[in-house]
């Protein structure tokens, strides 16, 4: 999946890599995802997902190897607070937790607010109109808009975590775990979502994720990282209905479902645990 | 089931204190556990499933106040005192989410694992801890001599929650209450954890009170499951059926709205809203009546009992009638928003 949609691209990294010290967190890892598209990296603790995920959103330094977002290099720190702006208009990110990754003194249009001002210096009438369509858009009503975090439930806060995401208008949103910590229910309603605001965006996701449910319900395309190396990669679906790694089929076959029996002696077998 | 269940709860009402307002936690949980018998209790945030665990082993918050019923073996738990306490402790282990938040840090896995046999059975050191090392056989941990002397920042989040459970069936107890022991591991490592549960509750006649926001886990170990929303049972169904033949509507949301590994779906069958806490529920209507679509005049009328239908229980009114349709209508159906 890398050269013949080099042109069409949003976000491409080639030859990954990042050391701490003497582990080898990721390791020659390359993708690419298209205008629209949308891959899951999916892993285990350990993999490397989510430092990856840092990587890309600029909070950790690779090793080695290229980011690219929208054909502009991220690789090493921005420069200047341009630079830092207009990457932030690149790629966004939402984080796993709702109840830590918003500040609890702003309130939802507050939060949006900021974002808009920093990333587009529009005249307060012209945010206030984009505010709107926002929470709109990820289901918050008028009330909620104006609420501080503590008066809204986990499934609220993700949307407004989202709402927050989308004000910079990025052309690529990263979802670190996004759905991982909400009840079943409002899960649903957020995949849902995310769906709706890709039909209707254009933009494009990279899904961080352990739930390979989650993973099929929304991405085209996944990467499988085990131990900070990609053993396979392919469409969502292929890779899902026939893994071929013995790592992807181990993980396949321990995801509940109905009439699903767990068999004892896969872990001990490939020497995982110490 | 005509004797007497190991585990008979009966009109569990709990209320906590919070902020100077009585709060209900639990509204009349009703829950029978045969011996050797693995239930699962199901649910989202704040429906009161981790709290029925907690208030079976006497766990509540002080100030609880409690009324109903909690017999196990014919005894009454709520009156245990002291020695009488610790006694039922041995016989009703208890396994939690995050291992690590229920191990002293600072003390050796063979200290945790053998005190409850030194201090409450008089179980002599050196047998306390050969009985140790062959139940961590049990879990799958062969160096068992070399594991006793290690500290808990030493073993993986995997390996200490088999720890647990092998610490947890030393007193050779009959009922383990299992509150979400998998939520916090990895999914191949709760595949094994999952296994090794199964197999030793089997091998040792233990009954299983499973508590999980997954209904398909609940059900790859559970004969029967029970739904809980909003603090009170809504729901008790032999496993295999909660997702083809659910009882209740908000069993059959549960089942459909968590997306398929084998499929993309066009659209989940999310439903609106959110799931209510207990206090938060109205006294005098159902529920779960403002988020179902199935939901009538009748619904809000009065609060639903528990109805037995197709040798489940139910919490809903038109549960006979909308019997068969109840998981179709959702995946066919467009429901969506909040």
């Amino acid at each position: 999946m890398s050269d013949h949609i080099l042109e069409t691209s949003v976000l491409e990294v080639g030859g990954l890599r990042k050391e701490f010290g003497e582990l080898v967190a990721v390791d020659d890892v390359n993708f690419a995802v298209p205008q629209a598209g949308s891959l899951a990296i999916v892993g285990e603790s350990g993999s490397g997902k989510t430092t990856i995920a840092r990587m890309i959103v600029g909070l950790e330094r690779p090793t080695k190897g290229r980011i690219e977002a929208c054909g502009q290099d991220r690789s090493t720190p921005a420069r200047s607070s341009g630079e830092r702006r207009r990457r932030g208009r690149e790629v966004q990110i939402v984080f796993q937790d709702p109840y830590t990754s918003l500040d609890p003194r702003q309130t939802a249009q507050a939060t949006i607010d900021e974002v808009l001002r920093l990333h587009h210096g529009w005249p307060a009438d012209q945010r206030r109109e984009r505010i709107t369509e926002l929470t709109g858009l990820v289901g918050l009503d008028e009330r909620q808009a104006r609420a501080l975090p503590r008066a809204l439930s986990g499934g609220q806060r993700q949307r407004v975590a989202i709402a927050r995401a989308l004000a910079a208008e990025p052309r690529v949103l990263i979802l670190d775990e996004s759905v991982a910590a909400l009840d079943v229910s409002i899960q649903a309603q957020v995949l849902n979502l995310l769906a709706d605001i890709r039909d209707s965006t254009g933009v494009s996701y990279v899904l961080i994720s352990h739930d390979l449910a989650v993973v099929r319900q929304l991405t085209n395309d996944v990467i499988v990282l085990h131990r900070g190396v990609v053993v396979e990669r392919g469409t969502t679906a292929s890779v899902l209905d026939d893994p071929q790694h013995p790592y992807t089929k181990r993980l396949r076959a321990s995801v509940p479902r109905p009439g699903w029996k767990p068999r004892r002696g896969t872990l001990l077998a490939t020497g995982e645990e110490s | 089931m005509s004797t007497e269940p190991l585990l008979h709860v009966e009109d569990l009402t709990v209320q906590l204190t919070v902020e100077g307002r009585k709060r209900p936690v639990l509204r009349e949980v009703m829950l029978k556990v045969s011996a050797g018998e693995a239930v699962g209790l199901v649910g989202e945030s704040g429906s009161g499933k981790s709290m029925t665990a907690r208030a079976i082993d006497r766990l509540l918050p002080r100030g609880a106040e409690v009324s109903g019923q909690i017999r196990f073996a014919g005894q009454d738990v709520r009156t245990l005192e002291g020695a009488g306490l610790r006694a039922y402790r041995n016989k009703v282990a208890m396994i939690f989410q995050d291992p690590r938040a229920h191990v002293n840090p600072v003390r050796r896995i063979g200290d945790f694992m053998t005190e409850a046999l030194r201090t409450n059975l008089g179980v002599q050191a050196a047998e306390a801890s050969k009985r140790a090392v062959a139940m961590l056989d049990q879990v799958g941990i062969a160096d068992g001599e070399r594991r006793l002397r290690q500290y808990p920042h030493e073993l993986s989040g995997g390996m200490l929650q088999r720890v647990m459970i092998a610490a947890a069936l030393l007193t050779e107890p009959q009922l383990l209450l299992a509150d979400e022991p998998t939520t916090a591991l990895d999914v191949t490592t709760q595949a094994e954890v999952m296994a090794i549960l199964d197999d030793l509750r089997r091998e040792f006649g233990l009954a299983v009170l499973f508590i999980t926001h997954d209904l398909d886990l609940a059900a790859a170990i559970c004969d029967r499951t029970a739904v809980m929303y909003a603090g009170q049972i809504v729901e008790i169904r032999e496993s295999a059926l909660m997702h083809s033949d659910p009882l209740h509507p908000y069993s059959a949301v549960l089942a459909a709205a968590r997306p398929d590994i084998d499929s993309t779906a066009h659209r989940l069958a999310a439903i609106g809203g959110r799931p209510l806490s207990a206090f938060e529920a109205p006294d005098a209507e159902c529920a779960f009546a403002p988020r179902c679509q199935h939901a009538i005049e009748i619904c809000r009328a009065g609060l639903p009992e528990l109805v037995e239908l197709d040798q489940g229980l139910s919490r809903c009114v038109r549960a006979a009638e909308l019997r068969g349709r109840l998981a179709t209508a959702l995946t066919e159906g467009g429901q969506t928003g909040e």
